[in-house]
């Protein structure tokens, strides 16, 4: 059985993966996301920070089919329009999403829980009759080392710590081989010692996939950002952009969110 | 990974232990005759017959409610929709022995009617209700799960819906004009292929066939829990969100799982309608459908063979009980089903053995609608959200 399917029309001719223009999202009137403009390249590592309520997990929702935008476009690459497609057929193009309190099948296996998430046709017909091939079986335990979690696969996913289910759903990702990785708040919960894992494996993944961070904690926003680029939301659009130190730099930012 | 492989070896010796054990009661029923120590009488032999196809029933609903977490309460709609198709069948079987020796069924006799009515046309043919006898509740099953799977209904309100659902065809089969035979329903047949209904060897074929179809819906949905997509059917249950964003459509796979349950329980009341010789719209009552669930939880539910002992153990119980104790059976089923989810969360085949083969549901059956840990995980990402 062949785990390849071809993903069909992701064009990134600019360099560009993901595009929100103009994105406004209103609820009863209040806008979670007011004219939201942003794009990540390819193969950046783009970390995206703001106070509660500056509208980052609208964003995510917009992006993964969550939440349709009330006006504005959200385009993955050049041709796919996010905002007509339905949660499983993004996930499905190669978007990827973790959510904030880690999300994992409890009642399943370490294993069966990257099984699940195994890059394939997902229809109920190839999902009955699936088996694991022998690269398939590879690529579990590439996850399960790269997301420190071997030795674990036969544990229950409900029994792992919250740091390991928070490795785990990444690794659940990773198995999706997704373009675009949306990562919110990942170290949320997790020891020091953790979130220096953490750092450590997302700076793994640097350049292999297209990494969106949202995230609260600004030394681990410093570990992972490096000199690529770091975006502050506030009020549902743009406040600033730029590298960790000219961001930390800037007034309005040490206004709204570094200073109080 | 243990729920990856069908059945453990302890487990395939008991189930054709049980299966062949079964098997002999026909044998024993014609090979001696009656006051024979070794003689099993029809009476105990169609109660084994007619409990089968309860347990068939209860088994479709756990592949719905124990592994995809969807509670109906509307299972004693598709069985008695199998019930009714098959039922037309014996009816027309009748042929000019009725009481008004009419070509046509005594009730639309009795109604003034001169011919069938257009829906009834193909039911002379037995293959023809058979099939009937599947399709109509799996078509039904699959536009009503459609519809509601694709609103994103779930939980307590499904349930409802389903419950609501059954109320109302009770309503509908009620009506004389409805054309299947009112309160009445369908009953005095005759004789199925040419064959005496109420002969001995009939009623063994009857319960060797039903025999049959339990065993092998049993393997069947053993080998879909098996299967990755029974991983997945759990996984609806426990995360849906989780499901979709790496890429699964759960209304696909409710839809499957939904529909082929209803058409399995079409096929237990397709096996029942002849052995006990009589269907009406009170298999479409409410209460019918809440016993199915029963049955289920006080076997255990998501095991799969849990839901087959549960409905032999109740409804023996209840042939007992509403012998000796007539107006105490309602009070008894009450405490019985409060005991076991207080209790006994994982049914009489918990107490059976320490390790469950299939992973039992999430725990906290006090709210079978939805269970908890999908309901925390639905809640923890409309928060983040």
């Amino acid at each position: 059985m062949n785990s390849v399917v071809k993903r069909a029309g992701l064009d990134t001719a600019h360099g560009v993966i993901l595009y929100l223009d103009d994105v406004t999202v209103s609820f009863d009137g209040f806008r979670a996301l007011n004219k939201l403009s942003l794009e990540i390249e390819v193969g950046e590592l783009r970390c995206i920070i703001g106070p509660n309520g500056a509208g980052k997990t609208t964003m995510m929702d917009v992006i993964t089919g969550r939440t349709r935008p009330t006006s504005g476009s959200a385009y993955f690459g050049q041709t796919m329009d996010l905002a007509r497609m339905s949660e499983p057929d993004i996930a499905g193009a190669g978007i990827g999403r973790k959510f904030q309190r880690p999300t994992v099948f409890e009642q399943h296996t370490v294993f069966d829980n990257l099984e699940l998430a195994i890059r394939m046709d997902k229809g109920v017909r190839r999902t009955l009759f699936a088996r694991l091939d022998s690269a398939q079986r590879d690529r579990i335990a590439e996850v399960l080392r790269l997301v420190r979690l071997q030795g674990q696969e036969n544990r229950l996913a409900g029994l792992l710590s919250h740091g390991q289910k928070q490795w785990l759903e990444i690794g659940m990702l990773l198995m999706q081989e997704p373009q675009l990785l949306l990562l919110d708040e990942p170290v949320a919960g997790m020891s020091d010692a953790e979130t220096a894992r953490t750092a450590e494996l997302l700076n793994e993944l640097r350049g292999k996939h297209s990494i969106v961070v949202v995230e609260h904690d600004m030394g681990f926003v410093a570990e992972i950002a490096q000199q690529g680029k770091v975006t502050v939301l506030h009020e549902g659009a743009v406040l600033a952009q730029g590298r960790m130190d000219q961001v930390q730099a800037d007034e309005r930012v040490i206004e709204v969110y570094l200073g109080r | 990974m243990s729920s990856n492989v069908m059945f453990s070896r302890p487990a395939w010796i008991a189930v054709v232990l049980v299966a062949a054990l079964a098997a002999l009661l026909p044998v024993l029923h014609l090979a001696f005759p009656p006051g024979h120590a070794l003689h099993v009488s029809a009476y105990a032999m169609g109660l084994a017959g007619k409990f089968m196809c309860y347990a068939l029933a209860a088994l479709a609903l756990d592949l719905v409610w124990g592994y995809t977490g969807i509670l109906s309460l509307g299972h004693g709609l598709f069985f008695a929709l199998g019930a009714y198709a098959h039922g037309m069948y014996l009816m027309r079987a009748i042929g000019r022995d009725g009481v008004y020796q009419s070509d046509l069924p005594d009730f639309m006799v009795f109604l003034d009617w001169s011919a069938y009515p257009w829906y009834w046309a193909g039911t002379d043919s037995f293959w023809y209700c058979l099939a009937l006898a599947v399709l109509a509740p799996g078509v039904l099953a699959f536009v009503f799960g459609y519809f509601a799977f694709r609103s994103r209904i779930k939980g307590v309100y499904f349930s409802i819906i389903t419950q609501a659902m059954t109320y109302a065809f009770m309503l509908l089969f009620f009506r004389n004009d409805t054309g299947f035979g009112g309160n009445n329903g369908f009953t005095d047949f005759k004789r199925i292929l040419g064959h005496s209904v109420t002969a001995p060897e009939t009623r063994a074929v009857l319960y060797l066939a039903t025999l049959a179809c339990l065993v092998g819906a049993l393997l069947l949905c053993r080998w879909i829990a098996a299967s990755k997509l029974g991983r997945v059917l759990q996984a609806v249950r426990d995360a849906e969100s989780r499901l979709m964003f790496i890429g699964y459509d759960p209304l696909r796979f409710k839809l499957f799982v939904w529909t082929l349950s209803a058409m399995l329980c079409g096929v237990a009341g397709a096996l029942y309608v002849p052995q006990v010789g009589i269907v009406n719209p009170s298999e479409m009552s409410p209460a019918n459908s809440i016993e199915i669930v029963i049955w289920a939880a006080v076997g255990g539910r998501g095991t799969l063979v849990g839901p087959i002992l549960g409905a032999f153990t109740v409804n023996g119980l209840k042939s007992w009980f509403t012998a000796a104790f007539p107006d105490l059976w309602l009070f008894a089923l009450g405490l019985l089903f409060i005991l076991v989810t207080l209790f006994m969360q994982k049914g009489l085949l918990g107490l059976l053995k320490r390790r469950p083969a299939a992973p039992a549901a999430p725990d906290s059956p006090a709210s079978p609608a939805s269970p908890a840990s999908a309901e925390g995980a639905a809640k923890s990402e409309k928060e983040a959200a």
